[in-house]
């Protein structure tokens, strides 16, 4: 019963601050609503048992994609205002999609019952002795092995991707060209000049 | 237990939420971005909700991989949305028009 009253919180919690972060004017509120909303899906995940997870999505989209987000929001100098104009042209049509796929999702909200074929046939069973993390990890590193290094590529992949698009050269700016300082020795960098007393150089 | 049709719902919700976000900020790229992660959010929850029901472990390795794609597809949007900036000095998606024959 105390897991349904949470439940109510967490979704009320979830579904206001969605609605929130797509109807605030401004953008900033947008993204502090949006990590409000993935601390109610933080929630439903520690319901469920996924406490890995649940942390795993805290750690990740509210320390690193929250983060980036809001850095992204007050780099750029825009006026926001002018980017709400035509909601009213789009309301509608909005409306009409959202419902439709809203419709057809409700088809799926009878009361679920597996087959027992279904349970014959998981890809990975739960040893229920284990605790999240370890059944996490004892199936992570051993049959997702090659999936769990491809997503290390896409993590690398997307890291140098985004230095590269945001990588500028400013013309009169001065930087430091590595090549050229290992490169220099002291024969054509240094002249020894002999000073007689009394005269300048 | 929460019965497996609560959480179906709110993550029908938010993915509705998430959809409708997109048709109403289409101007706005910072929150059509937003509004996909929103979407995603959903689809982890749809995932992990199986994977406990079904006490099948596949369903929260893939959420593993679905918040690290998203993780990378939000950067590198955002990195293109900074280039664009730079190019244009405004984020209207209107003026995205460079390549339109």
């Amino acid at each position: 019963m105390v897991q349904l009253y949470f439940f109510y919180f967490f979704s009320g919690i979830t579904v206001l601050s969605a609605i929130f972060v797509i109807f605030a004017n401004n953008p900033v509120h947008s993204v502090l609503w949006l990590i409000t909303c993935f601390f109610g899906v933080a929630g439903f995940f520690i319901l469920l048992g996924a406490e890995f997870l649940a942390l795993i999505l805290m750690i990740v989209y509210v320390g690193a994609l929250a983060v980036l987000f809001l850095f992204v929001v007050m780099m750029l100098n825009i006026s926001f205002s002018n980017l709400r104009t035509g909601i009213v042209q789009y309301l509608p049509f909005g409306l009409f999609i959202g419902m439709l796929i809203l419709a057809e999702l409700l088809l799926a909200l009878v009361p679920w019952e597996f087959k027992d074929a279904a349970f014959s046939n998981l890809g990975s069973p739960l040893n229920n002795s284990d605790s999240n993390s370890v059944a996490l990890g004892k199936v992570i590193y051993t049959d997702y092995f090659f999936i769990f290094q491809a997503a290390g590529i896409i993590l690398l992949i997307a890291m140098i991707g985004s230095i590269v698009l945001t990588l500028r050269k400013r013309p009169n700016v001065k930087r430091q060209d590595v090549i050229e300082q290992i490169y220099r020795s002291p024969n054509n960098s240094i002249e020894v000049i002999d000073i007689k007393p009394g005269e300048g150089i | 237990m929460v019965p497996l049709e609560y959480y179906l719902s709110v993550a029908a919700i938010l993915l509705v939420v998430g959809v409708f976000g997109i048709f109403l900020n289409r101007k706005n790229v910072i929150i059509v971005l937003m509004s996909l992660e929103l979407i995603l959010a959903a689809v982890n929850i749809n995932f992990v909700a199986f994977s406990v029901f079904l006490n099948d472990m596949v369903g929260q390795i893939f959420t593993m991989f679905v918040l690290t794609v998203a993780a990378a597809e939000a950067s590198i949007g955002l990195a293109i949305l900074v280039c664009f900036y730079r190019l244009r000095s405004s984020i209207l998606v209107d003026e995205a028009n460079t390549m339109k024959g």
